[in-house]
């Protein structure tokens, strides 16, 4: 894969989520990552440059190869088969 | 069924309190408003009418319908004439018969009498009246002034004019205003020299403002608008409701066949998203399904610089299975992947999915809404806690303020854009938030309080200052947002919004929309009463469309619009099952209902009843797969019912990606662009052929009904599980109904829908559950699906797509009216003759400084690609803004748009490219270079190969 269309959608991520404080931000983009990306994008942008990562994103980076487990954004809908704080999604 | 006119009840449904009076005899009770022309019907009575239709307003002109009441004195018109609690009618009277006669006397007096060589014969309201009244003689005789001589204006592709069968009774005009809300008819002249006339004095209709919705032609009782088609075939001997295959709105039409020929849809007065209503696509454009460029035999090739091969289904299914297998045993499932259509059936795009996890193995799965609404789906899942909008279309009667940004809903969505523009002609105020002028700025009757014509790509930063000008003036409905939304993330979101960088004022420079406007326009919105947002691309094909999307969602929110009729968030969805296509898994990291593929309670709901193990991870999206393509790891791509190399941005990259791919599966009508890159090509079936369901934008499952046999045998659900068991999947469903019963019985929002429930009832709003077991026309009603709403910060990030001096403009791309999406079907109809290339909207200002006119060829060129169209010189767009449409593959408009795209769902951003624009005299190098490679790939060979 592009590893540098990899970082520029991963820096989009992180710009969008920086208004957030700090400490969610990098839980939301390592999220977001997790969620959404196929394995083989993930292992790009593990294997790209990080000084090309805004810091942000970086440290999501940085957390998701930790194995660190991350809060989901998106809770499940009650018409899904939800757990009881209303969660589908693993989390 | 049989063939059987749609009831008419003469005048529109009143909803007053129940009021009970006797016609000839009987007791009959109705609401309270109703006329005594309707109340007549609906006990079963018919009064002789000519000018009377229930859709549209009373108008008392015909002096057929005349009734005798006790009481009182005449022989008022039962149209106009409401019932009274006690009221006694006599609808037929010795002096009534006199009368009427005398009114048809003079009618026919100037009428061609030729009814049996007549299109309308034995389906002409004038008949059915002279034969009501028991006309038999006509004391005038026809020697006198009269209309005969008129000339029929044909000018229309769809339907004739012929002015001497005209008995001026307005409907056309009535229906034109009140349904359609365009005003193109009037009545020309007075008295005997009455005309309806189109437009002004020599125009024709195609020379008008009308744009062919058919409601003049369905309101008319007589053969004056009458459709070629009609008159071509002959009257329907059948009819079958089903839904249209066009846009999000999802108008339900009858159609009306002639052994197995279709003869006209005619919109179906009980469909509850177009009330009887049509547009200029579903009402006409259906001329496609039959249109020679129709591929009806699976063709195959080794590669794709070799002609095509006509082969039995048997081998064209065998050779895609054979290449399927070989990648996934080379390279691995995550080699392959399919993309469902969001024209095709929530059936067919389950399957499509289905065949994709449990068949290929991967969940390398997405649609078209991946470059149109995937946006939305996130957006309004993360804020509201579902993939979808809020209302039902009648909602907008109830709206007081209607907040359009991103939508052109009187081009894309023309049904639904009548019904509010009947609202605003009631006096619902208009915000419209658009770089472009559209009709529904000023149009007839309806004119925007507010325009705010922004800098493409700022609709963050204007919602943004929208919300700090409701948050810092104090109009925010503190009491919604205190019992409905989540507290904490409210006070971070209303402290970020009220930072002074995020004031109207502070961002006029970058938005340029002047402060004191916006100002204005949020003021109107938070106070005005009712609040409803509508919106379609320009807010989801940005860089930041998810972030809109949620701004939108804040801005519900935070002035208490939400969970109410009037109210609420309203996507309007592109394609006619783009909602459907999302409910039923066709994204790559969620399964039917929108449950996330790693959870494993779902997945294993799934793995049980399929009998396969899922894949726990995500898979590509549709501009991942393509890169993954290029760099060898994605191999195989099954495309049903969808354009990619047409509709997707860069299309070169596409081409590229596309090309270097060993098995591209093409499974649709015609030989699109896209299968000028594939090995196989499986023929596919319109919505006429086949049974199933569609999804509009309001939620609404409706069912299409098969009104024809398939032209290539197989319905496109019949294909697809054909395909799976070449495989070896070993699928045995007889009919769609088996596949919605697995829907319903995996997920939850669809628990309580079924073929045989649809049938009868006509259509369902999802959820159907045991919370709401008739579905939910508005939702969030007692509270937000996941629990308390979310406002989310959403920084204004502005997009990498810069102007600068060698693309110095700002192109943003759309659809018009007579077309849609790639063209593929409307190009192929008479709608052609409305919108024969993509255009090049540009600014007096910028076409005067490069010496361009209209109709000269201009050179378009980004950084991405170029391609040459014709200039159209217009205010519509601002200057530094020029606009085109993708419809036509000759002008290619997506050799232009970039890669770059929505940071959360990898949309593109159509919206917002960098261009220059000069004078050109030819085409360009690639629009040469891929014309001949179009031409050659095009090869079919007559013969089987050896």
């Amino acid at each position: 894969m592009d590893e540098t269309k990899l970082v520029r959608m991963a820096n989009d991520i992180a710009r969008n989520f920086a208004a957030q404080r700090h400490e969610d931000a990098v839980a939301a983009v390592a999220d977001h990552i997790t969620m959404f990306w196929e394995p083989r994008m993930k292992a790009g942008l593990y294997a790209a440059d990080r000084k090309a990562l805004l810091p942000l994103a970086a440290e999501a980076v940085a957390l998701l190869e930790r194995g660190a487990k991350v809060p989901s954004q998106t809770r499940a809908t009650r018409f899904n088969a939800a757990d009881e704080s209303h969660r589908s999604d693993g989390a | 069924m049989g063939y059987e006119s749609q009831a008419d009840f003469g005048t529109p449904e009143a909803a007053g309190t129940p009021v009970t009076l006797m016609i000839d005899g009987r007791a009959v009770t109705v609401p309270a408003g109703t006329s005594v022309m309707r109340a007549a019907s609906e006990c079963g009575g018919s009064i002789p009418r000519l000018c009377a239709t229930d859709s549209v307003k009373a108008f008392g002109s015909c002096r057929l319908c005349l009734v005798e009441i006790e009481g009182q004195r005449g022989t008022p018109a039962s149209c106009t004439t409401p019932v009274a609690d006690g009221m006694v009618v006599h609808t037929q009277t010795p002096r009534l018969d006199k009368l009427r006669k005398g009114v048809m006397e003079l009618y026919i007096s100037d009428h061609p009498l030729d009814c049996l060589t007549c299109s309308a014969n034995n389906d002409c309201e004038l008949q059915d009246a002279a034969a009501q009244v028991g006309l038999r003689d006509v004391r005038y005789g026809y020697e006198g002034a009269n209309h005969l001589g008129l000339a029929t204006d044909t000018s229309n592709p769809y339907f004739d004019f012929d002015p001497s069968k005209c008995i001026a009774c307005s409907r056309c005009i009535r229906a034109c205003d009140e349904v359609q809300g365009t005003f193109a008819l009037t009545m020309d002249g007075r008295g005997f020299a009455s005309t309806i006339s189109a437009g002004q004095a020599g125009d024709d209709f195609m020379a008008s403002d009308c744009v062919s919705c058919g409601a003049c032609v369905q309101a008319c009782p007589t053969a004056t608008l009458n459709e070629k088609a009609m008159a071509a075939i002959g009257k329907p001997e059948r009819s079958v409701v089903t839904t249209c295959a066009y846009c999000g709105v999802g108008c339900t039409f009858r159609a009306e066949m002639r052994g197995e020929q279709l003869v006209r849809m005619v919109p179906w007065k009980d469909g509850k998203a177009n009330r009887g209503h049509s547009c200029v696509k579903g009402r006409f454009a259906w001329g496609y399904a039959n249109h020679r460029d129709r591929i009806t035999t699976p063709m195959v090739r080794d590669s794709i610089d070799q002609p095509w091969r006509e082969v039995s289904w048997d081998e064209a299914l065998g050779f895609a299975a054979e290449r399927l297998k070989a990648i996934k045993a080379q390279f691995g499932p995550g080699a392959l992947g399919g993309i469902t259509s969001s024209r095709c059936t929530n059936e067919e795009t389950y399957l499509v999915q289905k065949l994709v996890r449990a068949g290929f193995g991967s969940n390398n799965v997405d649609t078209c809404a991946r470059v149109c609404h995937s946006p939305t789906g996130y957006g309004l899942k993360t804020t509201f806690g579902t993939s979808a909008g809020t209302q039902d279309f009648d909602s907008v009667m109830a709206a007081d303020v209607i907040l359009v940004i991103g939508a052109n809903p009187t081009d894309a969505h023309p049904v639904f854009a009548s019904r509010m523009k009947r609202r605003l002609r009631q006096g619902a105020r208009l915000i419209v938030i658009d770089p472009r002028r559209i009709d529904l700025v000023k149009s007839p009757h309806v004119e925007a309080a507010y325009h705010l014509p922004l800098q493409p790509g700022t609709n963050v930063a204007v919602l943004t200052a929208m919300a700090h000008v409701i948050v810092t003036e104090g109009l925010a409905d503190e009491a919604f947002i205190a019992a409905r939304c989540d507290a904490d993330e409210y006070g971070d979101w209303a402290a970020f919004v009220s930072e002074v960088r995020h004031s109207p004022e502070a961002l006029e420079p970058v938005t340029r929309v002047p402060a004191a406007d916006l100002r204005a326009a949020a003021r109107l919105f938070a106070t005005g009463g009712n609040g409803a947002i509508y919106y379609g691309l320009g807010v989801t094909e940005h860089s930041q469309g998810s972030s809109t999307v949620m701004a939108i969602a804040n801005l519900a929110m935070v002035t208490g619009n939400i969970g109410r009729p009037g109210v609420g968030v309203n996507p309007l969805r592109g394609q006619n099952n783009v909602q459907g296509a999302c409910d039923m898994g066709s994204f790559p990291h969620e399964l039917p209902g929108y449950r996330h593929i790693s959870d494993a309670e779902t997945r294993a709901l799934f793995e049980r009843d399929w009998g396969v193990t899922l894949d726990p991870d995500p898979g590509l999206r549709i501009p991942n797969m393509l890169d993954a393509a290029l760099d060898g790891s994605f191999r195989a791509l099954y495309v049903q019912g969808e354009d990619i190399l047409q509709s997707d941005p860069n299309t070169r990259h596409v081409a590229a990606g596309l090309a270097a791919m060993d098995c591209v599966i093409v499974h649709d009508l015609f030989l699109n662009e896209t299968a000028n890159y594939a090995h196989v090509f499986l023929p596919g079936s319109t919505f006429l052929e086949k049974d199933g369901t569609f999804t509009n934008a309001e939620r609404r499952i409706q069912p299409v009904r098969k009104v024809m046999e398939p032209a290539n045998g197989m319905a496109d659900w019949e294909v697809t599980q054909a395909l799976a068991n070449a495989l070896g999947l070993g699928w045995a469903y007889t009919h769609p109904a088996e596949i919605l019963e697995e829907v319903a019985r995996l997920t939850p929002s669809f628990a309580g829908v079924s073929w045989e429930r649809l049938d009868r009832v006509g259509s369902l709003q999802w959820p159907v559950n045991a919370a709401f077991p008739d579905g939910a026309p508005v939702m969030h009603v007692d509270g937000f699906v996941r629990g308390k709403g979310k406002f989310v910060v959403t920084e204004y990030v502005p997009t990498d797509e810069k102007t600068g001096p060698r693309y110095p403009l700002l192109l943003t791309t759309g659809r018009i009216l007579s077309q849609y999406n790639v063209g593929a079907q409307t190009r192929r109809t008479d709608n052609i003759v409305w919108h024969e290339e993509d255009l090049l909207e540009m600014h007096p200002a910028d076409a005067e400084n490069r010496g361009l006119k209209t109709g000269d060829w201009a050179r378009l060129a980004s950084r991405t690609g170029e391609t040459t169209l014709r200039v159209t010189v217009t205010e519509r767009v601002a200057p530094g803004v020029v606009y085109t449409t993708f419809h036509h593959p000759a002008t290619q408009a997506n050799v232009v748009t970039t890669d770059y795209s929505d940071w959360a769902t990898n949309c593109p951003e159509y919206k917002v490219t960098a261009v220059q624009v000069l004078p050109s005299n030819g085409p360009s190098d690639w629009q040469e270079s891929y014309a001949s490679w179009s031409e050659k790939s095009r090869r079919i060979v007559a013969e089987p190969a050896e």
